[in-house]
């Protein structure tokens, strides 16, 4: 494999992203599942980064699930979307920083529609303000948060206590990057890297010291899916996606998985349980799955914060094997202690 | 005093026209931005439908400038054209300018550049090349290996790699390609005993005399499978083979092959020559990005230019018996326009 070719395959797909001043939008799936994460990228972007960023209460779901399984019409996410763009207005912000990578695509893709269709744009603004007298602006940046996360990549690893290295090998850790489907698969000029290489996570596991591997089912969905997951006949086709891609996966050895979808984290952690349990199937080492992280946990890791700080013991994979390949040091007794109090940065100091 | 036309363009298209022109007693220039004549044609091992070789073409055209009433100028490029009383005053980036009657438009196309189809990994993968670069191993002769040294046991055709493809801005046919893939197809089985050759298509266009028949024979006497279905992507396993996938629109089923090696069958696109050349002469560009016309039916050699004109595949894809003819066609207009003028 030639790595220069997926390199100038990257420099075609380079997007604006906002330096500083950026309103927050929250993942349904990511706070919920992962809350470590979204209290992570919040922590990097203000103590290490010192950026304004702005996480609104008022907020509320895209109802991105709701659209993409059907149930939410298409008039109805367009007037959401329109409030959460007039709660920003109010808020005195321009640049939207999204969470999810769902609800990223859902931005993007009303956004486009009113490009196309100005109409539609006149018909949403009308709808909002009949129903709540509100107005907007449309964003003048949108970027996901990994995408934020990739642009202060350089300044993270400046700041950087542990390299994503075997300390027991001196090997770069082999780490696969998987990227949801709405980043940049609906619309790849609007992805670090575009839809077929994505650099968006590759350019930080690379920064970071990590080896990025490139396996055959790469491109493939992690699974979920929306319909195929959300009705319940068809999960058995969810599960299978997911096993396509840690067999494609697993004789490459990854050290660990990170994903820029919450989705996508949520499935590729679960589906290893389940696959062990029904199949008796480990695609780690040992009777160890592959951890599974976020991009803002990996981010964490590598600034010294503390795994459970981040939120690791709400994983389904134990992180442990990865933290212990880096050489993270923590505290086994208070991984699910419920009254323990966030660490300062460093672990166990 | 004989009159004087310089032709842009030193592949097969421009020399046939300036041999045709001197042989009716016209002074000809040839300007080539590359050091060698030929064009594309050095690139060719073997010629569809007959295997004839590509040398043999290469060394008919290289006779064909052996003329005293024809000057070629290799590594030039024009710089600017200006019009006058007698024709044109061309100048170039060499110490050397152009007072002609006549311009002949000979800069022919580019090959499409596979990694814009950035699925397919062409530049990433080792595995994974052009029908340019098989032509290329072809001429080195000797055993075939894959990248990793194997001698390949599977290997996938992809047609209309930067041709009938919306996602590349290229919506026209490249005509050459399906044949090509036959005849590389049969190529690779008769150098490689036992290979599995599988060609993905959308539809197959035979255009020529013959080409039929190699398609049928490809089947029946080579064993060469045809799948319709375009890839929806490569990607490498850890064995560095490549891994395939697309629908088999027969039978309506998703596929997925391991093959040892994929060529891509890469279609033609107007080049930068063309499009400067065709900038400096203000001709008019199709909506291909191809030379204009001034009648597609009746006056395709002629441009909305007078006293400029177009020969071969800077007007569009062209077989290489084709591109010689257009060349002659062109050679002909011209004799008719300066003996008019």
């Amino acid at each position: 494999m030639k790595i220069d070719g997926k390199r100038n395959v990257w420099h075609n797909y380079q997007k604006e992203i906002a330096d500083d001043h950026f309103y927050y939008v929250r993942s349904c799936i990511r706070q919920n599942f992962f809350p470590g994460s979204e209290y992570a990228f919040l922590r990097i972007m203000k103590e290490e980064l010192g950026k304004d960023i702005y996480d609104d209460p008022k907020h509320t779901t895209c109802t991105g699930i709701g659209y993409h399984s059907d149930v939410v019409p298409f008039e109805t996410i367009q007037t959401v979307v329109a409030r959460h763009f007039a709660l920003m207005k109010e808020s005195g912000y321009k640049n939207l920083a999204v969470s999810c990578v769902t609800s990223f695509g859902i931005y993007s893709e009303i956004v486009e529609t009113w490009k196309e269709f100005p109409e539609e744009l006149e018909k949403i603004r009308k709808s909002l303000k009949r129903a709540t007298g509100r107005e907007f602006d449309i964003p003048e940046n949108i970027a996901h948060t990994s995408d934020i996360i990739y642009k202060f990549k350089g300044e993270i690893a400046e700041k950087q206590e542990n390299q994503l290295v075997n300390k027991n090998t001196g090997r770069p850790l082999q780490i696969v990057e998987h990227i949801g489907c709405h980043y940049s698969k609906m619309f790849p000029t609007k992805g670090l890297g575009g839809a077929e290489f994505p650099q968006v996570l590759a350019g930080m596991i690379e920064e970071w010291g990590g080896e990025v591997v490139d396996y055959p089912e790469r491109r493939h969905c992690c699974g979920f899916g929306f319909r195929q997951y959300l009705i319940q006949a068809n999960r058995g086709y969810s599960l299978a996606n997911s096993k396509k891609k840690f067999e494609s996966m697993a004789p490459y050895q990854p050290d660990a998985v990170i994903c820029n979808c919450p989705g996508c984290t949520m499935f590729m952690d679960k589906w290893q349980y389940v696959l062990a349990q029904t199949e008796g199937k480990f695609y780690g080492t040992g009777k160890q799955g592959i951890p599974v992280l976020t991009y803002e946990e990996l981010a964490g890791l590598v600034l010294g914060y503390d795994p459970w700080d981040l939120g690791l013991q709400m994983h389904q994979v134990d992180s442990e094997p990865l933290l212990d390949k880096i050489g993270i040091e923590y505290d086994k007794k208070s991984k699910y202690d419920l009254t323990k109090k966030m660490s300062p940065k460093k672990v166990l100091t | 005093m004989k009159k004087a036309i310089l032709t842009i363009g030193g592949g097969i298209a421009g020399i046939e026209a300036s041999k045709t022109l001197a042989g009716l007693g016209y002074s000809v220039s040839i300007i080539e931005k590359e050091s060698v004549l030929g064009g594309k044609i050095n690139n060719w091992h073997q010629l569809f439908p007959d295997f004839r070789e590509g040398s043999e073409v290469k060394e008919y055209i290289s006779k064909s400038v052996d003329s005293p009433d024809v000057m070629v100028f290799p590594g030039t490029e024009i710089t600017s054209i200006e019009k006058n009383d007698q024709g044109f005053y061309v100048k170039s980036n060499k110490a050397v300018a152009f007072d002609v009657n006549a311009i002949l438009l000979a800069t022919g196309f580019e090959i499409f550049a596979a990694e814009r189809k950035e699925e397919f990994g062409y530049g990433i993968y080792d595995n994974v090349i052009t029908s340019v670069d098989l032509e290329q191993r072809f001429k080195k002769g000797g055993q075939f290996y894959t990248a990793g040294g194997k001698v390949p046991k599977r290997i996938a055709f992809i047609h209309c790699v930067g041709s009938r493809d919306a996602k590349t801005g290229n919506h026209y046919c490249s005509k050459v390609c399906c044949i090509t893939g036959i005849k590389q197809a049969i190529e690779l089985v008769k150098l490689i005993p036992g290979v599995e050759i599988f060609c993905f298509y959308m539809d197959l266009r035979m255009y020529g005399l013959e080409y039929e028949e190699l398609y049928k024979s490809a089947q029946e006497n080579y064993g060469v499978q045809f799948i319709r279905g375009r890839l929806s992507e490569a990607s490498e396993n850890i064995d560095n083979s490549i891994l395939i996938k697309c629908e088999d629109t027969l039978s309506g089923r998703p596929l997925k092959m391991n093959v040892d090696l994929v060529v891509l069958l890469v279609g033609m696109e107007a080049g930068e020559g063309t499009l400067n050349a065709g900038t400096l002469c203000n001709v008019g560009f199709g909506s291909q990005r191809f030379l204009s016309c001034r009648d597609a039916h009746l006056r395709r050699n002629l441009t909305k230019q007078e006293g400029v004109f177009t020969a071969g595949t800077c007007t569009g894809p062209m077989t290489i018996p084709e591109t010689l003819e257009n060349a002659r066609s062109a050679a002909l207009e011209i004799h008719k326009y300066l003996s008019e003028n």
